[in-house]
C-alpha cells in the first residue's frame, strides 16, 4: 500500500469531476427545471392522477390488447364508460400532445414510439402538409 | 459472523422469493383491477364475414375507383408512385392475373384483360397466419377476419411470401410523406411494418359497413355473414355461379366473384 496517497487523490479527483454538474449548479444557484404540463380539459382522468402518472403506459398497453386482439372497445371504470382510444379519449381531455405527452416524455428522457403511427388531431394537418402530392390511384 | 452454506442458501432463497413477490404485488397498484372491458354495443357482428364481388355490376362504371379511394383514405394508406414500393389494400388487376388457374392457351375474349377488384381474401385457412412468428396476424375466432396487430409486426415479411394473393404490402420507408390527407382517427403505419385489408373491423365495431362496400355506386360489393343461410351473401352464392381465387391451394378464400 505504498501508493495509498495517490490512489485516494485519484479517487477524490474522479468523484469531483463526475459530480461536477451537480455542485457547479448548486454553487451557481440554478433552480431545477420545473415541468409545466397543460391542464386537462376534463375533471377527472379514467384512473387517479397518481396512478396514471406511474402506470399510463400499462393502461395503454392493456387497452391496445383489449381493442386490437380481443375486440373490446369500451372500458367501464367506477360506473363510467370510456372508449379505449388514445387519440379519441386521452387526447380529448389532454388537448395538446405537444404540451402534455411530449413535454413530460422529454423531461423524463423517454422516447415512446406511439406517435410513429398514431396521429394526434393537432398534428394531422402538419403531417398532411408534409406529404408529397402523389397521383391518385 | 459465521454461517454455513446451507443457511446462507436458505436466507438468500427467501430474500429472492420475497423480492419477486413484492415486485409483483407492487405492480398491481389499486385502481386498474376494477376495470370491465366490453365490446361496442352497436357493432355489426357475424360468425363468418365474407364478401361477394359482382364484377358484372362493377364493370358498369368503367375506370371507377371509388372503393379504392374510400378505403385508402379511411385507413391512411400511402399513395406511393414507385410500383416496387407501393402499398395497397384493395386494387384492380387483370382477370388472367387474378385467376391464373382459369387461363388456358386459348384465352376467352371477354374475360382476358378484364379488370377485377382484389383485396385480402380473409382465408378460412390463412397461410400468412401460419407463418407469422409473432402472431401479429391472426384469424379472429369470433368472425374469421384475418386481423393485423401492427404493434407486434417485426417486418420479417414471411406473410408476404406466404400469401398467394399479393394482399400484403410492406412499408419500405416512412409512409407518412405519401399519405395525401392524414386522418387522426386511424393510425398510419411506420417503416418496417406489413399492412393489408382488415375488412374494416374498426368500422364494423362502430356499426358501419366496410368503406369499399359503402362507397360502391353500383352496390357491386356485398358483405355479410357466410354462416347465416339467410344472408345476402349466401343468397348470391346459392343463386349465382361464383369463383374463388386459386381454390386449388386450399386456403378457402371468403371473397367470392361473380363474373
Amino acid at each position: 500500500m505504498r501508493d495509498r496517497g495517490w490512489i485516494l487523490l485519484g479517487l477524490a479527483l474522479f468523484i469531483a469531476l463526475v459530480t461536477f454538474p451537480l455542485w457547479y449548479n448548486t454553487a451557481l444557484g440554478v433552480a431545477p427545471k420545473q415541468l409545466q404540463l397543460e391542464k386537462a380539459k376534463g375533471e377527472a382522468c379514467v384512473y387517479e392522477t397518481a396512478y396514471m402518472r406511474q402506470h399510463h403506459m400499462d393502461v395503454l398497453m392493456e387497452w391496445r390488447e383489449q381493442v386490437v386482439r380481443r375486440g373490446n372497445h369500451l372500458v367501464k371504470v367506477g360506473g363510467k364508460t370510456y372508449e379505449m382510444s388514445l387519440t379519441k379519449t386521452c387526447l380529448d381531455c389532454h388537448r395538446s400532445k405537444e404540451r402534455f405527452c411530449d413535454r413530460c416524455h422529454d423531461y423524463a428522457a423517454v422516447t415512446p414510439y406511439c406517435w410513429d403511427c398514431h396521429v394526434s388531431p393537432e398534428e394531422a394537418p402538419v403531417v398532411a402538409a408534409r406529404a408529397r402530392t402523389a397521383d391518385e390511384r | 459472523m459465521s454461517m454455513d452454506r446451507k443457511s446462507f442458501l436458505k436466507i438468500t432463497g427467501c430474500a429472492v422469493a420475497g423480492a419477486i413477490a413484492g415486485g409483483k404485488l407492487g405492480g398491481l397498484v389499486a385502481g386498474a383491477e376494477d376495470a370491465e372491458y366490453l365490446p361496442a354495443p352497436g357493432a355489426l357482428t357475424a360468425r363468418r364475414w365474407g364478401m361477394v364481388v359482382d364484377t358484372r355490376k362493377c364493370r358498369k362504371q368503367e375506370g371507377c375507383k371509388d372503393c379504392i379511394r374510400a378505403c385508402h383514405q379511411a385507413h391512411n394508406v400511402p399513395q406511393i408512385p414507385d410500383k416496387t414500393r407501393e402499398v395497397k389494400w384493395i386494387w384492380k388487376e387483370k382477370f388472367e392475373h387474378a385467376f391464373p388457374s382459369q387461363e388456358t392457351e386459348y384465352p376467352n375474349e371477354e374475360l382476358h384483360g378484364r379488370q377485377v377488384l382484389l383485396l385480402c381474401n380473409h382465408c378460412d385457412d390463412p397461410p400468412c397466419v401460419r407463418v407469422c412468428p409473432t402472431q401479429a396476424t391472426w384469424k379472429r375466432e369470433a368472425d374469421g377476419i384475418v386481423m393485423m396487430d401492427w404493434h407486434r409486426c417485426i417486418g420479417c415479411r414471411y406473410c408476404i411470401a406466404a400469401c398467394p394473393y399479393g394482399s400484403r404490402s410492406f412499408n419500405w420507408g416512412d409512409p407518412r410523406p405519401y399519405i395525401p390527407k392524414v386522418r387522426a382517427d386511424y393510425p398510419t403505419r411506420t417503416k418496417g411494418v406489413v399492412e393489408k385489408c382488415t375488412f374494416c373491423e374498426e368500422r364494423l365495431a362502430r356499426g358501419e359497413m366496410p368503406a369499399c362496400v359503402e362507397a360502391c355506386p353500383e352496390k357491386a360489393l356485398v358483405f355479410g355473414d357466410l354462416a347465416d343461410p339467410n344472408s345476402e351473401v349466401r343468397r348470391l352464392l346459392r343463386t349465382e355461379y361464383t369463383l374463388r381465387r386459386k381454390p386449388e391451394l386450399g386456403t378457402r378464400p371468403e371473397v367470392f366473384y361473380i363474373l
